[in-house]
């Protein structure tokens, strides 16, 4: 069965959902912020460079332009406790675990047959408006070209300059 | 929405190549060496290149995963200040073959291994052109859809399919049959592009 993702220029629904064992998360919280919601099918995927980890490295990126990454699977909060200091995540994963794949399903984006969500992508505006969406192909990881690009016209403005996370000077870019 | 995602920063004299540059086939790496899979793309990107032979063009791009891999930004630099005395690609195939070894220490072993000059390696690896050239190749790949490592661009598109198999080969050999268009180019050495990569 085909995805339908929720569309672009429509509010994004709320929702709640735990951040860690002891806490949650409600998206509305980050009003004022841009937010970018990345569905993705389950921790642990047998690559050690994948979509939020490329995510991961471009943090910095996201936050100049004021951006929050909010990561979401059908994993359990303890289970995305390990995966995201294995990785050395630096951004929150959401679990979708309780009702399985509620969020998931509000979104558009959650594979019945699976039972896990697909790899999606949404961003989110700071007044919480849908203004940019991308669901992958199975099996394809979306690179962060995309939603840089949608969060470029968003914010409007060019020439940023990337630092890897534990590299002090600045440099130009060439590209 | 499945349309091929095409590659933005198309190949030019400053990059890595190995092949001539009128070859039809040009297979582009981007890749971290310290991740394992990329170890594993190292020996299938040799035996397509003995497999192709002439007919094939490999480049290489860097995409370390700092946050994951500590030793991988300073081994991509080690790779671009080794190629500021020409041995870009015997440093490139060391630091893959000794992925579990890349420290420091390693490094600096390897670079007396390949001969280079100690001390200008050393100003090299330092320098801010080999950091802004590591740093430029990552950005560049992040805008232009690298979803992870390694990831491939076959003639100037993502190949999303799975590397480890015969596909990677089909996709090429398919591209051959294609009529490929080529600015002339003023050497086909690819040394001469190696070493005119970071001037």
């Amino acid at each position: 069965m085909a995805l339908t993702l929720l569309e672009r220029g429509t509010v994004a629904p709320d929702f709640q959902l735990s951040s860690t064992p002891d806490q949650t998360v409600a998206l509305s919280e980050f009003r004022g912020k841009n937010v970018v919601l990345a569905f993705y099918p389950a921790d642990w995927s047998p690559v050690c460079g994948d979509e939020l980890t490329v995510f991961n490295e471009l943090l910095s990126l996201f936050h100049k332009r004021d951006t929050v990454i909010l990561g979401i699977s059908v994993d359990s909060s303890w289970c995305h406790v390990a995966f995201a200091q294995t990785r050395k995540l630096h951004f929150e994963l959401l679990s979708d675990f309780e009702p399985k794949g509620r969020v998931s399903r509000l979104y558009g984006v959650y594979r019945e047959k699976d039972g896990f969500s697909g790899r999606a992508l949404y961003l989110i505006d700071a007044q919480g408006i849908i203004r940019w969406n991308h669901l992958s192909p199975i099996g394809v990881n979306p690179g962060a070209d995309g939603v840089l690009d949608a969060l470029e016209d968003l914010t409007s403005g060019k020439g940023e300059r990337y630092v890897f996370p534990h590299q002090t000077q600045i440099f130009s870019l060439r590209h | 929405m499945s349309s091929p995602i095409k590659l933005r920063s198309s190949v030019s004299d400053i990059d890595h190549s190995l092949g001539s540059v009128d070859a039809p086939m040009v297979l582009l790496e981007y890749g971290d060496y310290e991740c394992s899979f990329c170890g594993q793309a190292y020996w299938i990107v040799k035996e397509l290149q003995q497999t192709l032979g002439d007919q094939l063009r490999v480049i290489f791009r860097n995409f370390p995963l700092t946050e994951i891999h500590p030793y991988a930004l300073n081994a991509a630099m080690a790779a671009e200040a080794a190629g500021l005395q020409d041995r870009f690609w015997k440093m490139h195939d060391v630091l893959f073959e000794n992925q579990e070894r890349l420290t420091p220490t390693n490094i600096q072993s390897y670079a007396g291994l390949l001969g280079l000059k100690i001390d200008k390696f050393n100003q090299d690896l330092e320098s801010k052109k080999v950091q802004e050239r590591v740093s430029s190749d990552f950005y560049g790949g992040a805008r232009t859809g690298v979803n992870g490592t390694p990831t491939f661009f076959v003639n100037g598109y993502r190949f999303d399919g799975d590397w480890t198999t015969d596909e990677l080969l089909t996709t090429l050999n398919g591209v051959q049959s294609r009529k490929v268009q080529r600015r002339a180019r003023s050497s086909s050495n690819p040394k001469e592009a190696d070493e005119k990569a970071l001037r």
